[in-house]
């Protein structure tokens, strides 16, 4: 990894509108090979606006994408995967009525034979599955087997896993975390960073800043569709995170007023200070 | 061998139990309903006519007409849409083939290919609007049913000042091409007189049911089918051509009620406007007994085979229960798909609920 090489994938200057709201407006983001890049914001922040260009499903309004250094156009979200960008979209990674086997290579089946006997390879793809399943960590006894009866955090697993596969230069994954437990969200994250490691550029989204700091090499803060800031690890901390994000002002108050709270109720306890709360809440998951 | 004791899968081939597999498979619930459904009318009729050859020719033939229309409707099923306008196409397209034929004088060969030409282009425009305008296609073929049942009385009047067309049989007389539609496999002389003829049909629809559970299991265009209705959002957002699928399954179920119409038209010898009412219905019921979701994502083409089993065996069984008639049917019917949902939503469950 060379800090002079271009970043394998940035935004640069993106608008996105729609009728008269501003989803996103003059936005640069970058992420480099072997790096992680958090873009954090609150819900309506723009983040899911913001992937969605970087990924193929909108178009910007104005401003410019650019892979390699190369203005870089994407008409569809199989563009993107063919030029190596593959997205986990929140909530909608897998289909819980398809097997483990056909979920991972949907929309990428590889196929056998030709003309009229063309046909999916699925014996072949069996063993892909199970392979990548069990180098994340995850032993599969029947591949044939539904998502459906997989646990949360094996469901975005296999979208991870699917991603990393067919994703060979930029990973991005849409809030992968929210709606799992910290068990489950530490596996999550030891494969974020694994895919780091191995040299895949990484966008990471999320509104919680706890996940973003351990593993993120770069973050990006977006507030109201607008830049809030761009910040390299060890530039900033929890609280300073927090504030940019728009929630830090609104979580202070909280604390403020649940102080007096208690010290109205001195009386009947032992008055103590609230400490600020660390994590901003999940929202509920959609 | 030292070794034989050894367990010799290795752990990536790890077996899985053959019937464990099969017990969530979508078709399981119809091949069991089918089997005791079989062996129900088998108790009621005591084999009597039921199990003679007339009555096995006479299941098949109902099972064939309606099995050609429930393969389709099922991959359509499972990619989340509905077709209600296939009924009032199987009239409409054997009032074009007849019309063809007879008023036109049009050869068999030609004939039939304006047919499935008209009914392939109503099922693109058909889905090409449904996937236009994203409207539920249940509205947008209800909407397609009456119009084409409408336009079929309207305009054959205007043509021909009746309501049907006859006179099929003089122009397809020793048509070698008619005969793919019309032909008898196989003609059983019974000793106390009367025959038993396996028609075509029953070789169409193996090879329809067939040839849609091959695409559907085995090759890219099935998982895209599966795709699209289980998320057509996520099927798209992982590059699936979600309103290709979308069109040409519709085109499918157009193509596979012109199939029915041609094949009616040719064994009868005449078109009738109102022929293939309800059908539309009896399509998507054979779909759901066969294990396909009314929501879309999950189902079975091989299922909708024994889905149109099931409804040729209660179609000739309550005939041959004594004290019974035909006129008990749709009650039947109806019976039947009430059990079918319920064993089949709770089969699904079990399969997709979390084990491990």
């Amino acid at each position: 990894m060379s800090d002079t090489a271009p970043p394998v994938l940035e935004a640069r200057g993106v608008s996105k509108y729609f009728g008269r709201v501003i989803a996103l407006e003059d936005v640069s983001l970058s992420v480099r090979a072997g790096e992680v890049n958090c873009l954090l914001g609150d819900n309506g922040a723009g983040k899911s606006t913001l992937i969605k260009l970087l990924s193929g499903v909108y178009q910007p309004d104005s401003g410019t994408l650019l892979m390699d250094g190369q203005p870089l156009e994407l008409a569809s979200p199989r563009d993107a995967l063919d030029r190596g960008i593959a997205t986990v979209f929140q909530d909608l990674a897998v289909m819980p009525l398809m097997s483990i086997t056909r979920n991972f290579f949907l929309g990428s089946e590889p196929t056998r034979g030709s003309g009229p006997f063309r046909r999916f390879d699925l014996a072949a793809c069996d063993d892909i599955a199970r392979a990548q399943m069990r180098e994340i960590g995850i032993e599969v006894r029947d591949t044939s087997q539904l998502v459906g009866t997989l646990s949360g955090g094996e469901r975005q697993t296999v979208a991870i896993a699917r991603a990393e596969y067919f994703g060979a230069r930029a990973l991005i994954l849409d809030e992968p975390t929210s709606a799992l437990g910290v068990k489950e969200a530490a596996i999550v994250l030891r494969h974020v960073l694994r895919a780091r490691s191995r040299g895949l550029a990484v966008i990471f989204i999320t509104h919680n800043v706890q996940h973003a700091l351990p593993i993120g090499d770069t973050f990006t803060i977006l507030n109201h569709g607008r830049l809030a800031g761009t910040y390299r690890r060890g530039e900033v901390d929890l609280e300073q995170l927090l504030r940019l994000m728009g929630g830090g002002e609104e979580l202070n108050e909280l604390a403020r007023e649940l102080e007096e709270l208690a010290r109205e109720n001195a009386g009947a306890r032992v008055a103590r200070t609230v400490p600020p709360p660390a994590e901003v809440p999940p929202p509920p998951a959609g | 061998m030292s070794t034989a004791d050894a367990p010799a899968v290795p752990a990536r081939t790890r077996r899985v139990n053959p019937l464990r597999r099969f017990l969530n498979r979508p078709e399981f619930g119809a091949v069991a309903g089918t089997i005791l459904v079989f062996l129900v009318f088998l108790l009621l009729t005591g084999g009597k006519g039921f199990l003679e050859a007339r009555g096995i020719a006479g299941q098949l033939q109902v099972a064939a007409q309606i099995g050609i229309l429930g393969a389709t409707v099922s991959l359509l099923m499972i990619a989340g849409e509905f077709d209600l306008s296939i009924g009032s196409m199987i009239g409409a397209a054997g009032l074009v083939l007849a019309l063809c034929l007879v008023h036109f004088q049009l050869p068999v060969w030609l004939a039939v290919i304006i047919t499935f030409a008209f009914a392939i282009g109503w099922g693109f425009l058909q889905g090409w609007i449904v996937v236009r305008t994203g409207l539920p296609s249940f509205l947008v073929t209800l909407a397609s049913l009456f119009i084409l049942r409408g336009g079929s009385i309207g305009a054959t009047r205007a043509i021909t000042n009746l309501t049907v067309v006859s006179g099929v049989n003089d122009k397809i007389a020793g048509d070698p091409f008619a005969a793919l539609f019309n032909a008898t496999l196989l003609s059983i002389t019974i000793p106390g007189g009367g025959r038993a003829d396996f028609r075509i049909e029953i070789l169409w629809w193996i090879i329809i049911a067939g040839l849609a559970t091959w695409v559907l299991l085995r090759t890219r265009f099935g998982n895209w089918i599966f795709g699209t209705g289980g998320s057509a959002t996520a099927a798209r957002n992982l590059g699936v051509p979600v309103a290709r699928v979308k069109i040409s399954l519709f085109m499918c179920t157009a193509a596979s009620a012109a199939l029915l119409a041609t094949i009616q038209v040719m064994s009868v010898g005449s078109a009738d406007v109102l022929r293939g009412q309800n059908k539309e219905f009896e399509a998507i019921i054979t779909a759901v007994i066969g294990g396909t979701a009314l929501s879309g994502g999950f189902g079975s083409a091989l299922g909708s085979m024994f889905g149109a089993l099931t409804l040729g065996i209660t179609q000739l069984g309550i005939f041959f229960v004594p004290g019974f008639n035909t006129d008990w049917y749709q009650v039947v019917l109806g019976g039947l798909l009430l059990a079918a949902v319920i064993v089949n939503d709770y089969l699904r469950r079990r399969a997709s609920e979390a084990r491990r």
